[in-house]
Formats: structure tokens, C-alpha cells, sequence
């Protein structure tokens, strides 16, 4: 069972209460898929991955990006039952998508810069860790049902 | 060691860093900040300074490795001449596990996204993470 403070439940509902999922969803996937191309195989029917200009303006990937930080936000509303939650999506990366989970540690931590960059100094030493931690618990999660 | 950066991408990450000179010492103690507190681990290494936010040994060990950072951004394709006394350094005396490597270049990478905001663009992250990984690696090379 994961133990979260009074303090990282704050931090982590306030960085996600004050979050535009739709224009930090797409950023996130966006710079996963230019740092660590190898991420693209998981998207070849996605349309242009040519360059970095073309992932950043793929429509395709833009919804794609909100869509996992709505899938997100599911954890932020459960979060002393994220293993659970995440049971069926963690199944779907396995089965269906077969999505090597060491993927998923790449996309948490573009997803941590992209909120560094957007919050700046406000990104303390202390927010960090709290939202590294969620973000842990989270990958853990979407992990634990492959076999 | 091979390291795949263009031209463009040794210049972007050489202004960088110089850009950053001035200010080595907050930098540099931020991002050891950040490491310290998420991942306590790290902290093992440094029994002999303080290490507390603010702290004096912080910000000067801070400084030393933004430097030592910097100085390796000026000629890449030089990494290994240019760390060889650091190759030895933490090779036969600190002796730092080098995951580690990884975890402070990963605190690097969040303090510069703070520090440049937008400015911070995908490819200077990818840049920026591919440069450090490399240097952690030549850091690397002499422990066996």
C-alpha cells in the first residue's frame, strides 16, 4: 500500500487541478516521441513522425497525449487504490498494445519537464518529489499486469 | 565512445551552458537539491558536507560540477581528454555507483527546464539528455 502525506496529496492535486490537459497532454507525448524516438514504433499509423516540427503539430498524437492525461487524472482520484484503477489499462498495454513498460518511465519523465517548464521555480525540490513519486506508483501500476 | 550530436546540437548545447556559467553555483546546487530529495539515496555520498538547502557546500559542490559540465560542452568531441582527471577521480576514490550519473543528469534536465521555461524546447531537451550521457559515460569508463 502506498503511503502518501497530507503534504503530497496536495501537491499532487494541485499541480494536476491547475493543469490545461490539452495543451500538456500533447506537449508531453510530443517531446517523449523526439527525445527517445524509439518511442515512434508504438505509433507508426499515427501519420507524419518525420521531425520534430511534424510530431509537434500531428493531430493524431495531440489527442493522443490528452487522452493519456485524462487517463492521468483517473489516479489523482484514486490515490490509495491506483493499483486497481489501472488494472484494465495496464492489461490493454500488455495484451493489445504489447508496450515494453519501460516506456512508460520515458513518458513520466518528459511529463515532469514539461511541468517544470511550465511552472518554473514554483517546481520546487519538494513538488518534484511528490510528483515523481505519483508518477512511480503510477508506471508501477500500468506495469503489473504483464505476465 | 560514439555520441550522435549535430552540429547544430553541440552548438545549442554549448550556448547553453555558457549561458549558465554566471550562475554555476544555483544551478548547480538545485539540481543536487532536487536529487537529494527524490532520491534520499544519493545522499550517502555526501556524509562529509553539508548538504541542507542554502548550504555553502552545497552551492560551491554545485558550482564545481556546473562548471566541470560547462567545460565539457565547449569541445564534445574532446569529452575523454577533457575528463580524464575526473575519469580517475571517481574511478579510484569516490567511486559513485554510476546510476547515480543517470539520476543527477535526470535533476540537470529538470532544473534547466525551470531555469528556460519554453526556451527548453524538445530538441535542446534531447540535446541536452543525449550530452549527459555521454559525459556520464566517459565519467564512467575507468571504473573497470
Amino acid at each position: 500500500m502506498v503511503e502518501w502525506t497530507e503534504q503530497e496529496r496536495t501537491i499532487i492535486t494541485t499541480i494536476f487541478s491547475n493543469l490545461d490537459y490539452e495543451d500538456v497532454g500533447p506537449k508531453a507525448l510530443a517531446r517523449c516521441l523526439i527525445v527517445y524516438p524509439w518511442t515512434q514504433r508504438y505509433f507508426a499509423s499515427f501519420g507524419n513522425l518525420y521531425n520534430a516540427e511534424a510530431i509537434k503539430t500531428n493531430p493524431n498524437i495531440a489527442a493522443h497525449g490528452t487522452k493519456v492525461l485524462h487517463g492521468l487524472d483517473r489516479a489523482v482520484k484514486n490515490l490509495d487504490n491506483i493499483k486497481a484503477t489501472y488494472a484494465e489499462l495496464s492489461v490493454l498495454h500488455s495484451e493489445k498494445l504489447h508496450v515494453d513498460p519501460d516506456n512508460f518511465k520515458l513518458l513520466a519523465d518528459c511529463l515532469t519537464i514539461v511541468i517544470a517548464a511550465k511552472l518554473g521555480s514554483a517546481f520546487t525540490p519538494e513538488t518534484q518529489a511528490a510528483f515523481q513519486k505519483f508518477l512511480a506508483v503510477v508506471v508501477s501500476a500500468l506495469g503489473r499486469q504483464y505476465h | 565512445m560514439t555520441i550522435m550530436l549535430s552540429k547544430k546540437e553541440k552548438a545549442l548545447i554549448k550556448e547553453i551552458w555558457e549561458r549558465l556559467t554566471p550562475v554555476a553555483e544555483n544551478i548547480g546546487s538545485e539540481a543536487l537539491h532536487r536529487m537529494f530529495a527524490s532520491y534520499p539515496g544519493t545522499k550517502t555520498y555526501f556524509s562529509h558536507l553539508d548538504i541542507s538547502p542554502g548550504s555553502s557546500h552545497l552551492y560551491s559542490h554545485g558550482k564545481k560540477i556546473v562548471l566541470a559540465i560547462a567545460e565539457g560542452a565547449k569541445d564534445i568531441s574532446q569529452l575523454t581528454v577533457a575528463l580524464a582527471p575526473l575519469q580517475t577521480l571517481h574511478a579510484y576514490q569516490l567511486r559513485i555507483d554510476p546510476t547515480n550519473f543517470k539520476l543527477l543528469s535526470h535533476c540537470m534536465l529538470v532544473t534547466l527546464a525551470c531555469y528556460l521555461g519554453e526556451e527548453f524546447t524538445p530538441v535542446a531537451h534531447a540535446a541536452m539528455d543525449k550530452f549527459l550521457s555521454a559525459f556520464a559515460a566517459v565519467l564512467a569508463e575507468k571504473y573497470r
